[in-house]
């Protein structure tokens, strides 16, 4: 699943007072920024939805940002959160309850204003099995979730519609991560009688409070937005339309950018052409490089045989040769030590991790026991660069005595194997797992490292349970207060360290991010990498030759 | 006749049925779980098995064939895990440009195999002859995705003929068209070769000829349309070979067909998109063979119908 | 992919069991079949001798095979065809790939044949409710798209070579089988069978003795065509990513491994293609070259 959200931190996000009430901070708009004009973007893969309980894809994830709003956001380019349709919003001081007001006038698409029932509605929707929404398990915290996850019940009891304008949700346990939660698009806003008018079908036909609307949508071809004339935020969206192109390779897509035909490529510079496009002065300064909160890594199952001997996975950590993988993906990554992308809070710059040391990795495996080696199948899924990245590990790990046969199999069988205990030995991770959904260390762990997720099904594939990391996550999570964020993010690097001791993973590298726009496109360069509203942020993008 | 065709269409329902099943059966014993795909990677196990419930995925493989039956019988197809649309909307709006493919295709096919094959019978024996049946194994020899993939850098990187690939004008027709036709094309031309000679053997060309009728006239006149019909009701057995064959064209150039909606939908195991299209591509070519047997004693009056 | 050539088949029966002795004979004195014959003597050679003929190991990145950016080297002094994107030799990687093409093209396609020529042997012969439904069952497949049935089937099983030879074999038998059939059949028919059967002959005896060796020249003909068509299918399965797995060489692969790359760096393309090309065409022209020869009826048509 090449999707998800990232950014960095949110420290300044965090900065509300603990038990006080919170107003947004101005709304900038760029004063530069020219009003109006089109822009053609392409994307290869369909947009399957654009409804925001369900899209959790590279391409729709941005539009539906741009279609719909939360009660929160981040300041565009960054990872720093401030209220959205939440005018102000009030935390208690034990953390457990959030009190947002809400901004007035908001208008859907459709004329009718925006009120707190829609907010309760969107919530009670998206964690309701029925509507099969991939985002429900993030809202876990909220009083009366299982009721609704098990079908007991269709509503929250967590969350009360004080006034058609306040909205209070209660916790089972303070939740440090709420406010991210409440800016990811599982929480947008949705009205009910349009959702109840187009029912299934309501991600073909999305009615929202965003910056455009839907205005044409030819399916496998094409997706125009418009501007929304009744936006809220004064002032945006600048473009007065956005064409999204679909099924255009990525080659394509850059030989267009480079005739002038469009805009943005939004599956980036296709790795053949990389190099020529950065040997051209002129059209390298027309790419923005920015980092994603992603860490590409090898699982190691530690319930089995060899790799419950935490000295063969460590011999693993130092046998693989990061700087030749990032080589063969034309560099365009970074070596990682740690599950921490750079960018995220909580990452340890001090952390040195496993060096490359092949001698050292084969005294490992001889005193684990395994002086010559041993038989083991590495899972990979099957599209470019993937096969080859495995390929590459393989080699390293022949060079240490151990013999790798490689399992190139399409995402759905990865996925199957790794959340089976006795599937995948070994996997790696790329073209699946992990970026963030949100700019919070705690994303990294519990899907992926806690005990939560070493369950059948689960995305922890290396079955990695351990019960005092998992109760130190816990804790670090119970930090709501704003000024212990500092305190909470180092609460988290001491669980991810301790975490590398005993080595489940082998982080290989974290993606950077090139993007390349045309000459017309104006806004700040961060627009084009934002590390939340991915891959670009439609709202805040505008053209220099307008008037 | 009506008896025949009767008995036609039963047993291509029939086919159709068992295709069903086999498919099915198949998607049924992926060693992957569409509800995983569903739920995402925050999902609770609690959710997981809702989603199971809820999608009749809980249920022994005989009443999930069984529901996916009765709702096929009533022209429903379902909805799709991932896209969440329906499969039949998702088909509808990919259809018309696998079938601008398929007709570019035999375009291709007929312009190129049968002049090759009409010329190679009319010099017969010579190296020309020699020459384009050479060239027509070559056609029939030569892997769709190099083909494609060749064309696009000869045509559309070093030419700039063509567009690179995508969807929309007939410039972005032409070079797809050509690698689907290309295979065809090698084995009309020997159809049309066998098929041109035999003609020529026959006794009112023989007349014809004879009667100092002009060559060229007895070609294009008398002898083309006889040889050319056996051939063409051959087209409808084509389409088994260009269903196959989508799914490479169509990831090759990059157009929005059913064969990329199938491929995306088997990286994901978005099992209502892989039945709906296998269904749809098996219907196509059942009514194809249908097609052809019935064309065929028309166009030939020596084959009867059984 | 069914194979295109299908249209003309050897009719069933009409050659006399013995003059075969001439078909080698007949078979070099025709240019397109030793054209055939020399390709793949070419291919087997190097497939048997690719450890000799190149110093490199097929699986090795090696670090002098990419540039400092990661690309691919060019066809050079020290890499003849240059480079794919992980450093290895292409030359080297396709003279082991051509092993993978060969055992494929054997194993799948004799498993196919096998398949074939048993459904429609017993079915042609038997005919009853057994053969109904075995050319019912025959008729159903010729249904499915052969790629997209080949693709589902790939993604059941856990991938390796001989499932890939499996999975092509399952797909291909079909056209066999109703050649076989067909012919069977009408060879079933004939009066020397009824001859053999009123004195008594047991059915093995009638299959083995009589049938089998009428069907011998449509066997040989379609065994030989039959390589062709698994050797693309092979190659195809493989461009997909769901064939042979890394990093075992097959043709197919290679493309699919660089096919990003094919605009900066054709030649990643551009080999292994020609090298598929070349191998299906020989086939091909052997097969057909086989047809000519075995059945006379084809005779001086071509």
């Amino acid at each position: 699943m090449k999707k998800f959200l990232a950014s960095t931190v949110a420290a300044s996000a965090l900065a509300l007072m603990l038990g006080m009430t919170s107003v947004r901070a101005e709304d900038t708009v760029d004063p530069n920024a020219k009003q109006g004009g089109a822009i053609t973007i392409t994307y290869k893969d369909d947009v399957a939805t654009l409804d925001p309980a369900i899209g959790y894809d590279w391409q729709n994830w941005s539009m539906i940002k741009s279609l719909f709003d939360g009660l929160m956001d981040y300041e565009p380019g960054t990872t720093n959160l401030k209220p959205d349709l939440a005018e102000s919003y009030e935390i208690s001081p034990d953390g457990k309850t959030f009190t947002f007001k809400l901004r007035h006038g908001v208008k859907f698409h459709n004329g009718r204003e925006m009120t707190a029932d829609d907010v309760k509605y969107s919530l009670d929707r998206v964690t309701n099995p029925k509507t099969q929404s991939p985002g429900a398990g993030f809202f876990g915290s909220i009083k009366g979730y299982d009721d609704v996850a098990a079908g007991k019940a269709e509503s929250l009891a967590g969350v009360t519609v004080v006034d058609p304008y306040t909205v209070k949700f209660e916790l089972t346990r303070p939740d440090a991560t709420f406010l991210h939660v409440m800016a990811i698009n599982f929480s947008h806003v949705v009205p009910k009688e349009e959702v109840e008018k187009y029912s299934a079908d309501f991600g073909k036909h999305p009615v929202g409070t965003g910056a455009f609307k839907l205005a044409e949508w030819t399916l496998g071809q094409r997706i125009v937005f418009e501007r929304n004339p009744d936006y809220w935020h004064k002032g945006l969206p600048h473009l007065d339309k956005i064409t999204f192109e679909i099924g255009q390779e990525p080659i394509v897509a850059l030989l267009r950018l480079q005739k002038g035909e469009i805009d943005v490529p939004g599956d980036g510079i296709p790795p053949a052409k990389f190099q020529e496009v950065m040997a051209d002065p002129e059209q390298k300064a027309r790419v923005v490089e920015g980092g994603q909160l992603h860490t590409g890594y090898v699982t190691m199952n530690t319930t089995m045989a060899p790799f419950d001997n935490v000295k063969v996975r460590q011999a693993v950590n130092m046998a693989i040769n990061k700087a030749r993988i990032i080589q063969i993906i034309n560099g365009r990554a970074v070596p990682a030590n740690q599950p921490l992308p750079p960018s995220m809070p909580g990452y340890d710059k001090e952390f040195k991790g496993y060096p490359y040391d092949v001698a050292k990795a084969k005294a490992l495996l001889a005193e684990a026991g395994h002086p010559d080696g041993f038989d083991i199948q590495l899972f990979a899924m099957n599209t470019d660069p993937n096969p080859r990245i495995a390929q590459a590990i393989q080699q390293d790990l022949a060079a240490i005595g151990i013999k790798a046969g490689i399992q190139s199999l399409a995402q759905a069988n990865v996925i199957a194997a790794g959340g089976d205990k006795a599937g995948a030995p070994m996997i790696w991770s790329g073209g699946m797992a992990w970026i963030a959904d949100f700019p919070d260390p705690s994303n990294f762990y519990g899907p992926i490292l806690g005990c939560a997720g070493a369950v059948p099904g689960g995305w922890n594939w290396s079955w990695y349970c351990n019960k005092d990391l998992d109760a130190k996550a816990a804790e670090a999570d119970s930090v709501v207060d704003p000024a212990k964020a500092g305190e909470r993010d180092k609460m988290w690097s001491a669980i991810y360290d301790k975490v590398m001791e005993d080595a489940p993973w082998a982080p290989v590298f974290n993606e950077q991010r090139f993007t390349m726009k045309s000459a017309r496109m104006g806004g700040a360069d961060n627009l084009y990498v934002d590390p939340v509203h991915i891959p670009i942020n439609y709202d805040n993008v505008y053209v220099k030759d307008v008037q | 006749m009506i008896a025949y065709l009767g008995r036609r269409l039963i047993q291509s329902l029939l086919i159709l049925l068992g295709v069903s099943l086999i498919t099915f059966a198949l998607l049924y014993l992926l060693p992957a779980d569409p509800v995983r795909q569903i739920a995402g990677r925050s999902a609770t196990p609690q959710t997981v098995e809702n989603i199971r419930q809820q999608l009749g995925l809980d249920q022994p493989f005989v009443i999930q064939y069984w529901r996916y039956l009765v709702k096929l019988l009533s022209g429903d197809l379902g909805r799709s895990y991932i896209q969440r649309s329906e499969v039949t909307e998702l088909i509808v709006s990919r259809l018309p440009a696998s079938l601008l493919l398929m007709v570019g295709a035999i375009l291709c096919e007929l312009l190129i195999g049968l002049s090759m094959g009409l010329i190679a019978a009319v010099k017969r024996g010579t190296a020309t002859d020699q020459t384009l049946m050479v060239a027509s194994f070559v056609g029939v020899s030569a892997p769709q995705f190099v083909v494609g993939l060749l064309l696009l850098y000869v045509f559309a990187v070093r030419l700039s003929w063509f567009p690179i690939g995508g969807y929309g004008t007939w410039r972005h027709l032409v070079l797809p068209s050509l690698t689907m036709g290309i295979l065809g094309a090698g084995w009309y031309a020997r159809m049309m070769r066998s098929s041109m000679i035999d003609v020529l053997r026959q006794d009112y060309v023989r007349t014809a000829r004879a009667k100092g009728l002009a060559r060229r006239a007895i070609l294009f006149r008398h002898a083309l349309p006889n040889a050319i019909l056996p051939v063409i009701a051959m087209i409808g057995i084509d389409i088994g070979i260009f269903m196959g064959g989508i799914v490479v064209v169509e990831s090759v150039f990059g157009w929005p067909g059913i064969g990329q909606l199938a491929w995306q939908a088997i990286q994901r195991v978005d099992i209502p998109i892989i039945m709906g299209v296998t269904l749809v591509s098996a219907f196509a070519i059942v009514l194809g063979n249908l097609l052809a047997d019935i064309i065929a004693p028309f166009i030939d009056p020596r084959i009867k119908l059984r | 992919m069914t194979s295109p050539i299908a249209p003309d088949l050897p009719a069933a029966g009409r050659m006399p069991a013995k003059p075969r002795a001439g078909v080698w004979r007949r078979l070099v004195k025709r240019r397109l079949a030793v054209l055939g014959l020399v390709i793949v003597a070419i291919v087997v050679a190097g497939a048997v001798l690719a450890p000799w003929l190149t110093g490199y190991d097929p699986n090795e990145q090696m670090f002098d095979g990419l540039t400092l950016e990661g690309s691919p080297l060019p066809p050079n002094a020290q890499f003849w065809l240059g480079t794919d994107l992980l450093g290895r030799d292409l030359l080297t990687r396709i003279l082991y790939g051509a092993r993978t093409s060969l055992i494929i093209g054997i194993v799948a396609n004799g498993v196919a044949l096998f398949i074939g020529t048993l459904v429609g042997v017993t079915a042609g012969y038997f005919r009853g409710w057994i053969g109904g439904a075995l050319m019912r069952f025959t008729d159903l497949m010729m249904a499915f798209p052969a790629l997209l049935l080949a693709i589902c089937l790939a993604a059941v099983f856990e991938p390796s070579l001989w499932i890939v030879a499996m999975v092509i074999a399952l797909v291909n038998w079909v056209q066999t089988a109703r050649v076989i059939y067909t012919e069977t059949s009408s060879l079933a028919e004939r009066e020397f069978i009824d001859a053999e059967r009123t004195i008594g002959a047991s059915a093995p005896r009638i299959l083995f003795r009589h049938i089998l060796p009428h069907l011998l020249p449509t066997i040989i003909v379609w065994g030989t065509l039959g390589i062709s068509t698994t050797v693309l299918l092979e190659a195809t399965l493989s461009f997909l990513g769901i064939g042979v797995q890394p990093p075992t060489a097959s043709w197919g692969n290679i493309i699919f491994e660089n096919q990003t790359y094919f605009q900066a760096a054709p030649w990643l393309v551009f080999f292994p293609g020609a090298a598929i090309l070349a191998l299906a065409l020989a086939f091909n022209l052997i097969g057909d070259a086989l047809r000519d020869i075995l059945d006379p009826t084809q005779r001086g048509r071509a």
